[in-house]
């Protein structure tokens, strides 16, 4: 067990190190009426004391991605291909690949929570509504180490005080619902860092939050980034958050990665159509009062009745006939750190 | 001219407690609100989650009945106070204040096709004849920009994009003078959010419609709104134009609202102002100013003293104790 | 969803499809939805072809159900053979004809002989639906000898046919469940309604009394009710009492959710946009709320309804609901009840299947709608 929470990682992983690289994952459900490809053939990697963002639209593979990495896609889900390289302790040991791995196996079960955290979706279910928070936070801390009770709540209230909960000492034996959403949000954290993690995924952590209290998050998440050297997976769909918080991006459409590359890059040379019409119709704002906003065409199709060829060719404005709806794109590789799946870059075989 | 004034609205929920449910306390879910939307505006209604604009919105609507205060509605060349009649007065005016809801789901009767939803209000209000509905419905599927080949489908056959061009039109069906837009967008994917808005736009430019947008949202606020009303616990604390008030907001509590809300440029890495602790509970709401816990300009005086909501400069109003002397920051 | 609710489809007919999706009201969405529950399918026509035989209970029955006869007590069920010796298809039962042996006064079994099956054959009186006199039943002997009779199931103690018993038994326990479902119903409609209603005062007492009737343990409740009927009763006052004292006890599960529904719908938005439209009470209920949970108060009757059953079933296993002469299957049990009965005569217990079956059938049925009637569920 590391000593204190409130130093710095006494053996950090030098930024940028990286710690986990996901290469072709696809993740289907099949079922009687047909295959929802809810992730196909996505890759990224993540880097120490790097935030890597991902982002796109409800139903778009983000959530799919992440419960992936851990192995807890409910049945029917499963991987089909590609792989989840992890390098455990921070980079320094032999690489894992985790897609291999047995959902329920020993190895599995002692990656997540102590290499991989992952701050879910919904808080409330999250939580179980019986046991205090200390408890349930007690409870992670001692399925990956051998401290005592004593210790384990001693910590338990360390982790609150880290998260920014006041009075941790009173908090931490209350019950999730007696908390606000942005407390419970801070809760979930130091559950997610209760085993002190290499690698946090925060799924949509502040989607029901107020912004005021999504600053406080976002900025919490930062700092403990800053001090840890965690390698952050942001999922999100709002390119606000990204903007502010990602260094790497990795926007999605229907199970594929359509574009990757640095924030910079991304919001300032947008190449795929779909985040060029992304970035378009988001609301800012910087904008000037009563404008109208740039739309895409149409809606997401059903994950059912997916497009043939490229997905996003029925409201692409950049759409080629014959071309786009004939074969998915392949990724070019633009430079070493941007990708783009399309056809107006190549994307052929 | 205004089509609606608000002037010190009350709604308070009675906190019932025990086997005999007695009334143990009180939720002061909106405490003393007041202002008014001039025809052809959109007034937008900010603020954190629970401060009460929904409530609001459901007291003018009279969804709900106010405990306190009036709404006076301009119709017909009269004022009514909405506030004041009873259940069964009230139905005359109904059709002239309409809603557009949040969920695109629940809004729509699932048992129901789109002809008869839409055509729902007409009935009600006298249009009898069949014909002469489906007419009026095809005008204003027309209007939301559907097919009118959709009149027969059922709403679980639409996108929520969809669904809520049908509850636009629905909306629309009696002409009504003020439409209350609650959260309109908030549950749409992103890519469809900007065609509702879009929408919302094009109607009013076209109608000459009169907007309440109830919003959390402050960048989609700020591409529907003329002008802007900040809630904070069930009080109002600042009202102005949307230029002005993104550009310089003259309450410290919008002044923290715009600089949490994240901007879409990476290279904009702006300081954000981090409030500390969470919102003050409508229930038991601090004395004085209600925003003085959490705020970084507070003095003595804002423990004690409720500062007024006043019209520091034409067309703005303030409630804060230091509005004359602070010089606060607002986005770009 | 298209696609799950029609199967696979081909590109060039999912168009079509879609169409017939859009337009699918929400009924014919719920019957697709409940195609798929193969379970459910089975259940419901197996519930069907119940009350089938609730109905020509009396036309299915082969001897008359409270026809006793010492000379065949016990006798154990008769196999039907299909085919004739010849092989033809003429279905024939083996009949053993008994008779006391005038000086040791036993049993003596003479040789079996052949009885061959006819159908639409005359037997014992009876009126169909209550209204046509007539005395033809399904199957019946062809030309029996006098003492000859035709047991499928064989008989009980008195000598009396279960086949037939069985079918009566049916009927009765049947519409039992069915008139203590449809008070319930009214009751918990009504109840539940008001209580969601006007709220308030009313409300809290219909929860207090709900929440009191269901605090009751049911048994001793039952006890206690059924042994206040007078014993001097008719059968058929009886049937009344005991069918009533089921509904009174549940009526309150109906009533929640009749009541829960209300209130949901009541917040839902599309009830608020009629209210805005200027909608009445009236019509809110009947147009938009009372459809909304039509499916619901199906589903929940199905599901009370084997609860009904059940107690009917149990209350007069112990004795505590009817009486013989009437026949029910928990009479039937009752028959079954003790060792030597067993013993001698296990063909006796089948009177439980068809109460397992309906039981079963009745779950499978309810959860199938419960889950097609949810639209987003
Ligand atoms: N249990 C499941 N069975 C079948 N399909 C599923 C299941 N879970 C998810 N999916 C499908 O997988 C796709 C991706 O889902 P996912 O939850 O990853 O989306 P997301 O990007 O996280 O969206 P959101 O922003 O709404 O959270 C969706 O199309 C969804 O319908
Ligand atoms: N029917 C009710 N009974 C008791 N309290 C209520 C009721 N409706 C609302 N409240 C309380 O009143 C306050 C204001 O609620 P309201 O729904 O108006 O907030 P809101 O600003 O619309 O929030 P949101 O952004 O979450 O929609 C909240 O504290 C809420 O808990
Ligand atoms: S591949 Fe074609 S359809 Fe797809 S995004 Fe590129 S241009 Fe558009
Ligand atoms: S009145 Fe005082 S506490 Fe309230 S906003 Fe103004 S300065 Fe802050
Ligand atoms: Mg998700
Ligand atoms: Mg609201």
């Amino acid at each position: 067990m590391p000593p204190t929470l409130m130093a710095e990682r006494a053996a950090a992983p030098a930024a940028g190190t990286p710690i986990l690289s996901v290469r072709g994952l696809k993740t289907y459900f099949r079922a009687d009426d047909g295959v929802v490809r809810a992730v196909d053939g996505v890759s990224f990697d993540v880097r120490a004391g790097r935030t890597l963002g991902i982002v796109g639209e409800s139903g778009c593979g983000k959530s799919i991605t992440a419960r992936s990495i851990l192995g807890i896609v409910d049945r029917p889900g499963k991987i089909e291909a590609g792989e989840v390289w992890l390098t455990p302790g921070g980079g320094t040991g032999a690489p894992i690949d985790l897609a291999k791995l047995a959902s329920d196996s020993a190895e599995m079960r002692a990656i997540r929570g102590k290499e991989i955290a992952l701050v879910f979706q919904e808080p409330m279910s999250s939580f179980s509504h019986y046991y205090t928070v200390g408890n349930q936070i007690m409870e992670a801390i001692r399925l990956h180490s051998d401290a005592t009770k004593q210790q384990a709540h001693a910590r338990a209230v360390e982790l609150l005080r880290l998260v920014g909960v006041p009075k941790p000492e009173r908090r931490v034996d209350e019950y999730p619902f007696q908390l606000s959403g942005g407390l419970r949000q801070r809760v979930m954290i130091a559950m997610a860092l209760a085993c002190d993690p290499h690698v946090l995924i925060a799924d949509e952590p502040t989607t029901a939050l107020d912004v005021t209290t999504q600053a406080q998050i976002l900025d919490l998440m930062r700092e403990l980034q800053a001090k840890r050297a965690l390698a952050l997976i942001l999922i999100t769909h709002d390119m606000g958050v990204i903007a502010e918080m990602a260094d790497d991006v990795v926007v999605m459409y229907l199970g594929r990665v359509v574009e990757r590359g640095p924030v910079d890059a991304i919001f300032h040379d947008p190449k795929h159509p779909y985040t060029q019409a992304l970035l378009r119709s988001i609301p800012s704002i910087m904008a000037t009062p009563r404008t109208k906003l740039a739309t895409i065409s149409g809606s997401i199709p059903h994950p059912l009745n997916r497009p043939t060829g490229c997905p996003f060719h029925p409201r692409c404005p950049d759409f080629k006939p014959g071309v786009c709806d004939k074969a998915e794109p392949a990724t070019t590789v633009i430079d070493d750190r941007r990708e783009v799946a399309c056809f107006l870059y190549g994307g052929g075989a | 001219m205004n089509v609606l004034e608000v002037v010190n609205l009350r709604k308070y929920f009675p906190i019932r407690k025990g086997l005999l449910r007695r009334i143990a306390g009180q939720v002061r879910a909106v405490d003393g609100v007041s202002f008014h939307i001039k025809k052809g505006e959109t007034l937008a209604l900010v603020g954190e989650s629970g401060c009460g604009k929904t409530t609001v919105s459901r007291c003018i609507l009279r969804a709900l009945p106010p405990s306190e205060g009036e709404i006076r509605f301009a119709v017909d060349g009269k004022v009514v106070d909405l506030a004041k009649l009873p259940k069964r007065a009230l139905r005359p005016y109904r059709r002239h204040i309409q809603m557009v809801f949040q969920d695109p789901f629940s809004s729509l009767n699932p048992r129901m096709v789109i002809a008869d939803i839409i055509g729902e209000p007409l009935l009600i209000n006298g249009m009898r004849s069949g014909e002469e509905r489906r007419k009026r419905v095809k005008e204003l599927l027309d209007m939301v920009q559907l097919p009118a080949a959709y009149m027969n489908r059922f709403p679980h056959a639409f996108s929520g994009g969809q669904r809520q061009r049908v509850g636009i039109a629905r909306a629309l069906a009696l002409h009504p003078s003020l439409i209350v837009a609650d959260e309109p967008v908030s549950a749409l994917d992103v890519s469809v959010q900007a065609q509702i808005l879009n929408l919302l736009l094009d109607l009013q430019d076209r109608l000459g419609l009169t907007y309440l947008f109830v919003a959390h949202d402050l960048s989609v606020v700020k591409h529907v709104s003329d002008r802007v009303a900040v809630m904070y616990v069930g009080r109002m604390v600042e009202i102005a134009g949307t230029a002005d008030i993104f550009a310089r907001p003259r309450h410290p509590y919008t002044e923290a609202l715009l600089s949490a809300v994240p901007k879409p440029d990476p290279r904009l890495k702006s300081e954000r102002i981090i409030l500390e602790r969470d919102v003050a509970d409508p229930a038991n709401p601090p004395p004085g100013c209600h925003f003085h816990p959490r705020c970084r300009y507070a003095v003595e005086r804002c423990k004690v003293d409720t500062p007024a909501l006043q019209e520091v400069e034409p067309n703005r109003w303030v409630s804060c104790h230091r509005a004359h002397e602070l010089m606060l920051r607002g986005v770009q | 969803m298209i696609a799950r609710l029609f199967g696979r489809t081909s590109r060039a007919d999912s168009a079509s499809a879609e169409e017939r999706f859009a337009v699918a009201s929400q009924l014919q969405l719920t019957w697709w939805r409940f195609r798929r529950h193969k379970l459910a399918l089975a259940s419901g026509v197996i519930v069907i072809l119940f009350y089938l035989v609730a109905a020509f209970a009396d036309f299915l029955a082969v001897n008359d159900p409270q026809d006793t006869d010492s000379r065949r007590s016990f006798a154990p069920p008769q196999v039907i053979s299909l085919f004739d010796d010849d092989g033809s298809f003429r279905p024939y039962v083996t009949v053993i004809r008994a008779r006391r042996d005038p000086r040791t006064f036993r049993m003596v079994f003479d040789q079996s002989s052949k009885v061959y099956l006819t159908m639409f054959t005359p037997g014992y009186n009876y009126t169909l639906f209550g209204l046509f006199e007539t005395n033809i039943h399904l199957l019946g002997l062809k030309d029996p000898q006098p003492g000859d009779g035709l047991y499928l199931l064989g008989t009980d103690r008195l000598g009396r046919d279960l086949w037939s018993r069985m079918m009566v038994a049916t009927r009765v326990s049947l519409t039992i469940g069915l008139a203590g479902v449809i008070i319930s119903l009214f009751l918990g409609i009504l109840l539940g309604g008001i209580s969601a209603i006007y709220g308030g005062v009313v409300d809290m007492a219909i929860q207090r009394t709900i929440e009191i009737i269901r605090s009751m343990p049911t048994i001793p409740l039952w006890m206690g009710l059924a042994a206040a009927l007078p014993s001097d009763w008719s059968v058929m006052q009886i049937y009344f009492a005991i069918t009533v004292i089921i509904a009174l006890l549940a009526w309150t599960d109906l009533a929640r959710v009749v009541r829960g529904k209300f209130l949901s719908l009541r917040e839902e938005d599309f009830v608020t946009a009629a209210e805005l439209a200027g909608a009445g009470q009236l019509r809110i209920i009947f147009r938009h709320m009372l459809p909304s949970f039509l499916s619901h108060i199906i589903a929940a009757t199905s599901l009370a309804l084997p609860a009904m059953i059940i107690s009917e079933t149990s209350l007069s296993f112990l004795g505590l609901g009817l009486r013989p002469p009437a026949i029910s299957w928990g009479i039937l049990l009752q028959d079954a009840q003790n060792i030597e009965a067993l013993a001698l005569a296990p063909w006796l217990l089948m009177a439980a299947v068809p109460v397992i079956v309906i039981i079963l059938a009745f779950n499978f049925l309810g959860d199938g709608l419960r889950d097609a009637a949810d639209p987003y569920g």
